[in-house]
């Protein structure tokens, strides 16, 4: 399984330019993900048990981790201030809690987030280019990714076009990738592959390898919008992707599952995946993220039986 | 022709409408009053109790919504799956609390009689717990009472005791964890199995089987159970588990003193001890 990809295969990059045809020579030689030793692998590290002072750890870290997220059609700024604030300070009762990474928000709501979080450290994540289908012409894409990048974003979560990657229009995800790349400026750029469109683990790794080519910054996998979104084996196919990535060209990408993460147990089997898949590198907020809404909720829990001793009810934390 | 081989049953926890075995994969030895062993019962750890409170909130707002009349039937429909299972009961009362069959005979009568009690009052408390009020303002102020939450409940001895302290908490809406201590375990299980029958939604009792000495601490500092009743906690925990019970401001119902007599007809206190009174003030005349 654990095939390092950097020495059976040539990287395309060397290559002065990037074409069709070299791109899809490429993507189509990485070699193959042994679905069943994938999901095994994932499974034996889910296994592990990380207890006490190592699950405390785990908690702070999961935490600081934390993309706080909203996307629905009936967010309001009113909520997104009340995110934000939950943001800044998860557990008004116990100042040692960390703060989370980011708050991801739609575009229009950029600005709202950035006036509430101005000097607090936590950095505004926006979605943009026609999240979450991506069913939309390139200008539109583009002007979308201004839009949010204008309003202060400091990191922007495309999403890639699944027809034309599924239809093997690689060059086409790549250019525009690129573009909205060079739309975001200085704006971190997190590449969405929706894993859960792709279908199979070989289209996780190509999908992977296509984004960090065409520079993201962060491949995400999913927008949260359908099941099944983040699960183990297609992070750590993700995480296998970056490492290599790493070992071919020197560049270090993060990685961010989003969707389906709930519960503390399941990001402390993130936590671990990331550090034996990938390596401590990717163990800081700079380089790996979790985008969630309702696990901040059960971290605190967790985190509240830790320090108190007794069970802790979701009636003591605030509702997102 | 062999002889047929022994088809004995497990007997494991009841969490939100399952079966499963203890987290902890414990079990223990319950043994009749004669010191006879009788079966293996599945030794619930403090695991199991976060488990089954989680299960209990989950089904608390769809038991709590459900139509008082809709709560009656099915508690009466509870005693019916407990009649046909008469002779069952009455077998394992015997072994477990060594009475004779007639005795045994008398209690399982009066559990089934205890349930269709309490499920005839479940459209009448709010009849005799609420009330319309006189206030000096052009209000139209009323009260009702509406079920307290997630309710733990230190079971006592027996079947009896068992559906004595179970039904009045579930009547009105409140959902359970149910901690059966000892020997007990064999008819909690077999209740369970009568739950799992009789349209009760999955997870508003869920029944654990092990030591309450081990379980009453944790469901009694649990942030997440609103309320707990002491009536088959050990004397010497009793002080223990109200003191925890104060930091979430548990109701705690701790019977003064303690009930032993379960033949007689009851009263409503178990009834009205996990209800709570909204309020309502309604402008007239604006």
């Amino acid at each position: 399984m654990l095939v390092n990809v950097s020495t059976t295969t040539t990287s395309p990059l060397a290559d002065a330019e990037i074409t069709d045809t070299s791109l899809r020579a490429f993507l189509h030689g990485l070699p193959g993900v042994d679905q069943v030793g994938a999901e095994q692998r994932a499974a034996t590290l889910a296994s592990r048990s990380i207890k006490t002072s190592a699950k405390a750890q785990a908690i702070d870290l999961a935490i600081s981790m934390v993309d706080l997220t909203t996307l629905e059609g009936a967010d309001t700024p009113g909520k997104v201030r009340a995110m934000c604030a939950k943001a800044v300070r998860p557990d008004p009762a116990d100042p040692s809690v960390p703060k989370v990474a980011a708050v991801c928000v739609y575009p229009d709501l950029v600005a709202q987030a950035v006036r509430a979080l101005k000097g607090t450290g936590v950095r505004v994540a926006s979605v943009a280019t026609a999240f979450p289908s991506g069913r939309s012409s390139l200008d539109v894409k583009v002007q979308d990714t201004k839009l949010a990048v204008e309003a202060g974003a400091d990191e922007i979560d495309m999403v890639i076009d699944r027809g034309a990657f599924l239809s093997g229009r690689y060059m086409r995800v790549f250019e525009e990738i690129a573009r909205i790349k060079a739309a975001c400026g200085d704006a971190h750029l997190k590449v969405i592959l929706e894993t859960g469109e792709l279908v199979t683990y070989d289209n996780v790794r190509r999908a992977s390898w296509l984004a960090m080519m065409a520079g993201a910054d962060f491949i995400k996998t999913s927008t949260g919008k359908i099941s099944p979104a983040a699960t183990l084996p297609v992070t750590m196919i993700m995480l296998e992707a970056v490492r290599d990535f790493r070992a071919a060209t020197g560049e270090m990408v993060g990685v961010k599952p989003a969707g389906g993460i709930r519960t503390t147990k399941d990001a402390i089997k993130h936590l671990v995946l990331v550090n034996e898949v990938a390596g401590d590198d990717w163990l800081t907020p700079e380089w790996y993220r979790l985008g969630a809404s309702s696990l901040l909720n059960d971290l605190l829990m967790q985190r509240q039986k830790m320090t108190t001793g007794r069970y802790a009810g979701p009636d003591h934390f605030t509702l997102d | 022709m062999s002889e047929r081989l022994a088809v004995r049953k497990t007997y494991k926890l009841y969490i939100g409408g399952k079966f499963p075995r203890s987290e902890s994969g414990r079990s223990y030895v319950v043994t009749s009053s004669t010191g006879d062993f009788l079966a293996n019962a599945a030794h619930a750890s403090r695991k199991d109790a976060r488990d089954a409170v989680s299960a209990a909130r989950k089904a608390f707002g769809g038991w709590s919504g459900a139509t008082a009349y809709n709560r009656g039937q099915i508690l009466y429909r509870i005693a019916e799956m407990l009649e046909g299972r008469h002779a069952q009961f009455v077998a394992e009362t015997v072994a477990a609390e060594g009475v004779s069959a007639e005795r045994a005979g008398e209690l399982v009568d009066a559990a089934i009689d205890r349930l269709v009690w309490y499920a005839g009052w479940s459209d009448k408390v709010s009849a005799v717990a609420g009330s319309s009020n006189p206030v000096a303002g052009p209000y139209f102020n009323f009260s009702t009472p509406e079920p307290t939450g997630v309710v733990a409940v230190m079971a006592p001895q027996g079947l009896l005791g068992l559906v004595s302290v179970i039904a009045p908490v579930i009547v009105t809406g409140n959902t359970c964890v149910v901690v059966a201590d000892g020997r007990t375990a064999l008819p909690a299980v077999t209740l369970a199995e009568v739950l799992a029958t009789s349209d009760l939604p999955g997870g508003v009792v869920n029944i654990l089987t092990g030591q309450a000495a081990e379980l009453a601490p944790w469901l009694a500092s649990h942030m997440d159970v609103n309320a707990i009743d002491l009536t088959g906690v050990p004397e010497h925990l009793a002080a223990a588990c109200e003191e925890a019970a104060a930091e979430n401001l548990k109701r705690v119902f701790r019977p003064l003193p303690p009930a032993t007599d379960w033949l007689a007809t009851p009263d409503t206190k178990r009834l009205m001890a996990f209800l709570e009174t909204k309020t309502v003030w309604h402008p007239v005349g604006m």
